[in-house]
């Protein structure tokens, strides 16, 4: 990957790095170039690898195979303090902040100001980190608690912590995603003059138009691998969507020769206090509806409200023509309607628990007498949904928590499917899984909808969205954002609908 | 590889391990074998000990603390702890011995150990389930407020005088060395090894210890499940305290001072995650009977009981720690 | 100011300021400077005992066994009194502080090493510590007069008109003060307790933390082994039994959460002060002190009810719905 406008060689390099997890390769052979004063955007879709990248950047990690040159020499960096002694720092998304903790603290935890004797110094951390806070355009109380902070605000804390280590590599993981328009603005000339100051930073966003205007050099990762490297200035928009989303669509996802029956579900009106507002759609029997939006757009939190999880504020969900109050999982469990959710191994699979008992928990009333357990009839329910998802698996009582991801999907499915719904809800149904299993799970959706089961498919892929969907609900900020019809539908629409460009949404 | 073409799916066996393989590798049977050995070392450091009677009034070290430990187990098992049970004991006791002053006779005392015992565990359990508080920090307080009650009844008095027929409770033969306790215990064995391990409740308490939010993503009613919990845990209190008054004939509020501590033990002795989730009624029911056959072989050599206590905290510390360790050495990592 | 005035720590502070004023209703001269310190000597060991189990839980674990880590020292330093009255007091405190330290890594190593429950591991030392004590001293007491003048002597003198004891406290408060909010292992107890998972991200060793706050509780109870049994003037098997909920009791009634990484300095003190404020005003107001107990347990319950926080959920919103 030399490249000719390169003069000194890179800040830091990673080379052939490997990173598995049992049942997945989150990153396979990877490399990596930062350079002195450049920014070079890391793009790729939901589990393509990229944050288990910055966990190996910070220390959090360590890779299984290849290594890590800062200035052409090899080094490890076994602890994140480690990490930051080599000069590399980062904003993580806001889980890596604490709650309890003022604003200063959070900015300073683990390398604060010392004093006399040693003791930490208050005053000075305090002026400190009201300092940084004004260097990146932040109006904080360095003493305010983070709790009372908005995400927006925590957001800004995460920067004004990475920014408070004399670091030569900064690496922002997705940090405008939370931002306002204005605080977006004072992000770039933040990034700017950290380019200046010679900073090596590593941007990675979703966002096509900001990777343009900050940019200078890109990387893209799909599925845990490098697929491409390259200068800003020698690509377009339109190929690096190719190159993100790789593969050729009508290869993968099903044929589908869609019939949508009468309508089954209308939300109207549907809103909550703090996540979403105003939501209305209809769903149809055998139809699709891709739900399409950036992370954080509200789109699992609606699904939780349909699946009774949340209660929202107002609006009224109707089933069939009559209206339905939902107020917890099992009432909706009882009215047809099954949620999948994103995270699978803290809502959907319960992990140590044997596959069939897993399957049966939602039909337990199916499979006893009396409320007494009878083991055959489970074995033979679980048998019954597993085989036909193609469940690879050594045995049905194996626990879920050792199949791979793609298997532990589909036990989740089954579990839903043996409670017979009338509405399927999958959020990010294929996140993290192989590309067999994927395909196997849209194989799957396609058969089910042609069966007359409606589904709603949450999903961040724009592959997957335009290959499975009958019609596209995209959703910002806790609104919807625009309705798409499948026919003609462009991965740029898709893109621009979503990150808020109007002139070209639909 | 396409279901829609109709290809055989792969065939997956219901079960791997065969149930012999599977008693092999279990907690059980490490506690049986711990038992036995303990039996062993008993009939040989006494003679006494395989006297019947000997061996009958043993039964009484276990039994009353273990008809609660049934229903703690079942409470760890979904993630939650009740250490208000000796206070429930307490206040159910001296809420009988209230009603014996004015001349309750054994029915009416029976039924008010029961009902303060449902009252105790639906007041732990509302706590917990309506206003969502840490069951530790809960029953701790608790724990101190029903015997807390009891103390400002009886202050450093005693209630006396319970009537003959209440004695059976605790003194009672069903027949020959058969304790009616030691009946009770055995029959409240069966009752909630069926509950727990044949029964859609019981699934659904495993469900709810191992990932609560995911037990309630699948439609179960984790709230409702929790409260009867602990409305069962406090019943097993009041049974207990009816049967511990009964046997003693008396009530003080230092009644069942810090039994708490030793239903825990057992549960978790048993092999019940104190982490919820995983455990057996087998397993308790192994680990009262081992702390039972301690107590009393020690006390056959005059140890005291206090010096027991030492056997069983090492014990539970020791039974879980020893795995770990092995695991520690030998790859890195405890857990 | 403000942020002081809405904490729950001011809050805990006007109840217990609420507290002594009710009662010097009923009995006048409570609120009295004099009374006051003497409640406050009286709080002493149960504020220290406090501020190590404030440590513990903010670590998210818990430590039931400083009560019987406190009566096996205390049982220690009592029966070298007694058989060699010539060694130095300085000397039996060291000695206290020492085994309190290596029970305390005892529970600490089992939880950072082999990763066991801390309720589970404090549950079993309980035990084991507490059964120790009777194989020391075979069950047998020691009784004041076997204990050297100097041995009781040095928790009462008195220094500039507080006892040795409320010195020692304050001490431990200021050191406890300094540890918790000026040093890098002070803040680390809030990291790890507040998001485990984002302490890493911050270079500090979860595991190696919470083995520092069971070392200190551990230590704390050590010193007041000493303290307890010089002050009462006599050491047996049982000693302070069932104190261990106590200290929980003060910890939870102080504000500091059992779900860890909340919690201060001022209100473990505070919940400590209001407990020993209960139990030494129970008998001069005319009430039976067989109310003690209720009373706390109530206060704990009213605690934790009042302590509650409730997730508010996402904010994604950037306006609401029309």
């Amino acid at each position: 990957m030399e490249d000719g406008r390169t003069i000194a060689g890179p800040v830091l390099r990673l080379e052939g790095i490997t990173k598995r997890f049992p049942g997945v390769t989150a990153l396979s052979g990877v490399e990596l170039e930062l350079h002195e004063g450049q920014v070079t955007a890391l793009i790729g879709e939901n589990g393509a690898g990229k944050s288990t990248l910055v966990k190996i950047l910070t220390g959090i990690y360590q890779p299984d195979e290849g290594h890590i040159e800062v200035d052409g020499t090899t080094t490890r960096f076994p602890t994140a303090t480690a990490a930051q002694e080599a000069g590399v720092t980062a904003i993580h998304q806001e889980t890596v902040l604490f709650d309890e903790l003022t604003v200063a603290e959070n900015i300073f935890l683990g390398h604060a100001p010392r004093g006399r004797f040693g003791l930490m110094d208050w005053s000075r951390m305090r002026a400190e980190a009201r300092e940084i806070l004004t260097r990146i355009g932040a109006k904080l109380d360095p003493m305010a608690p983070l709790r009372d902070l908005g995400i927006a605000s925590k957001h800004l804390v995460a920067i004004a912590r990475a920014l408070s280590v004399d670091a030569r590599v900064v690496v922002m993981d997705e940090p405008t995603a939370s931002l306002s328009q204005a605080e977006i603005e004072e992000l770039y000339e933040l990034v700017e003059r950290l380019k200046s100051e010679g900073k090596a930073i590593l941007f990675i966003s979703h966002k096509f138009d900001e990777i343009f205007r900050i940019a200078d050099r890109y990387t893209v990762f799909r599925d845990g691998e490098m697929v491409d490297a390259g200068m800003m200035e020698d690509v377009t928009e339109d190929a690096l969507v190719t190159k993100m989303v790789g593969r050729s669509m009508d290869a993968i996802f099903p044929a589908r020769t869609s019939s949508p029956g009468e309508e089954i579900l209308r939300v109207a009106g549907y809103s909550h206090p703090t996540e979403f507002a105003d939501i209305g759609f209809g769903l149809r029997r055998g139809e699709i509806l891709g739900f399409y939006g950036l992370v954080g757009a509200g789109r699992s939190e609606l699904m939780q409200a349909l699946f009774g999880v949340t209660t929202p504020s107002k609006g009224a969900v109707k089933i069939d023509g009559k209206v339905a109050v939902i107020r917890s999982p099992a009432e909706a469990i009882s009215r047809g309607i099954v949620y999948v959710p994103e995270d699978r191994g803290k809502q959907g699979a319960i992990t140590a628990m044997p596959i069939f008992q897993n399957v049966t928990l939602p039909s337990l009333t199916q499979t006893s007498r009396n409320g007494f357990v009878q083991m055959a009839d489970e074995f033979a329910l679980a048998r019954r949904y597993t085989e036909r998802l193609d469940l690879r698996a050594a045995s049905l009582d194996q626990a879920v928590g050792n199949l791979s991801g793609g298997n532990q999907q589909k036990v989740v499915i089954a579990k839903w499917l043996a409670t017979r719904p009338k509405v399927i809800i999958l959020d990010e149904p294929t996140k993290g899984i192989d590309v067999g299993s994927k395909a196997a799970v849209h194989e799957f959706m396609a058969e089910l909808a042609a069966e007359g089961l409606s589904v709603i498919m949450v999903s961040s892929e724009i592959p997957e969205i335009l290959g499975m969907s009958d019609r596209v609900i995209v959703m910002r900020d806790g609104r919807i954002a625009a309705e798409l019809d499948r026919d003609g539908l462009t991965p740029e629409q898709l893109v621009r609908a979503a990150a808020g460009y109007e002139e070209t949404a639909a | 590889m396409s279901i829609a073409e109709g290809t055989r799916p792969r065939h997956v066996p219901d079960r791997l391990a065969s149930r012999p393989a599977r008693i092999l590798r279990s907690w059980e049977l490490l506690l049986t074998v711990i038992a036995i050995l303990i039996f062993l070392a008993n009939t040989q450091a006494s003679p006494y000990f395989l006297d019947p009677w000997n061996l009958s009034d043993a039964t009484f070290n276990f039994t009353e603390k273990a008809m609660i430990a049934f229903a703690m187990a079942l409470l760890i098992i979904a993630g939650e702890i009740d250490l208000s049970v000796a206070g429930i004991i307490a206040l159910a006791s001296t809420a009988m011995g209230w009603a014996l002053q004015y001349g309750a006779g054994m029915p009416v005392l029976v039924l008010i150990g029961l009902g303060v015992g449902l009252v105790c565990g639906a007041f732990n359990g509302l706590l917990v389930t309506r206003l969502g508080l840490p069951s530790i920090v809960v029953t701790i307080g608790t724990m101190s407020l029903f015997r807390g009650i009891s103390y400002i009844v009886l202050g450093d008095q005693a209630f006396n005088g319970y009537p003959s027929d209440f004695a059976f409770f605790g003194r009672g033969y069903v027949f020959w060395v058969i304790s009616f306790e030691l009946v009770l215990f055995a029959v409240l064995a069966v009752i909630y090894g069926v509950v727990l391990h044949a029964t859609n409740f019981g699934r659904q308490i495993y469900a709810i210890g191992n990932n609560a939010t995911a037990a309630t993503f699948s439609g179960i009613r984790v709230a409702r499940v929790k409260m009867i919990l602990f409305l069962l845990t406090g019943l097993m209190s009041g049974i207990a305290a009816i049967c511990l008054t009964a046997r003693l004939g008396s009530t003080r509020p230092s009644i069942a001072f810090a039994w708490e501590l030793e239903v825990v033990t057992m549960v978790v002795l048993g092999g019940v995650s104190i982490l919820g989730g995983a455990g057996s009624i087998l397993g308790v029911v192994i680990a009262a009977l081992i702390m039972g056959m301690v107590t009393f072989g020690l006390g056959l050599l005059n140890v005291p009981g206090i010096v027991m206590s030492i056997f069983i905290g090492a014990l539970l510390i020791g039974v879980i720690a020893l795995p770990r360790l092995i695991r520690l050495v030998r790859t890195g990592k405890a857990a | 100011m403000k942020q002081f005035i809405t904490s729950r720590e001011a809050i805990l502070l006007a109840a217990l300021v609420a507290l002594i004023l009710l009662v010097e209703t009923r009995f006048s001269g409570f609120a009295a400077p004099g009374n006051l310190a003497s409640v406050f000597n009286d709080t002493s060991i149960l504020i220290m005992l406090a501020l190590g189990q404030t440590l513990v839980i903010l670590t998210r674990c818990i430590d039931l066994s400083q009560a019987s880590n406190l009566a096996l020292t205390g049982m220690v330093t009592a029966m070298i009194n007694a058989a060699m009255p010539g060694v130095p007091v300085v000397a039996l405190i060291s000695i206290a502080v020492a085994l309190g330290l290596l029970m305390g890594a005892f529970n600490g190593l089992l939880v950072w090493k082999l990763d066991i429950p801390p309720i589970v591991v404090t549950l079993g030392t309980l035990t084991i510590y507490r059964g120790i004590i009777f194989v020391v001293s075979g069950g047998a007491w020691v009784n004041s007069h076997e204990m050297s003048a100097a041995y009781k002597a040095f928790p009462r003198a008195e220094f500039l008109t507080l006892p040795v004891l409320s010195w020692i406290a304050l001490a431990v408060i200021a050191g406890f003060a300094i540890l918790v909010n000026r040093t890098a292992l002070g803040r680390a107890f809030f990291a790890v307790g507040g998001n485990p998972s984002a302490a890493v991200y911050t270079g500090i060793d979860v595991g190696r933390t919470r083995f520092m706050a069971f070392v200190i509780a551990g230590g704390l109870a050590g010193l007041c082994g000493y303290l307890w049994v010089s002050r009462y003037a006599v050491a047996y098997t049982d000693v302070a039994g069932g104190f261990e909920l106590d200290i929980v009791a003060a910890c939870v009634i102080g504000g500091i959460s059992i779900a860890g990484g909340l919690g201060s300095v001022t209100g473990a003190v505070l919940g400590a002060l209001f407990l020993g404020t209960i139990k030494n005003a129970l008998p001069v107001a005319g009430i039976s002190p067989f109310w003690q107990m209720a009373i706390s347990g109530a206060a704990i319950i009213i605690a934790v009810a009042f302590n509650r926080r409730k997730d508010p959920g996402r904010v994604i919103l950037k306006e609401p719905a029309q």
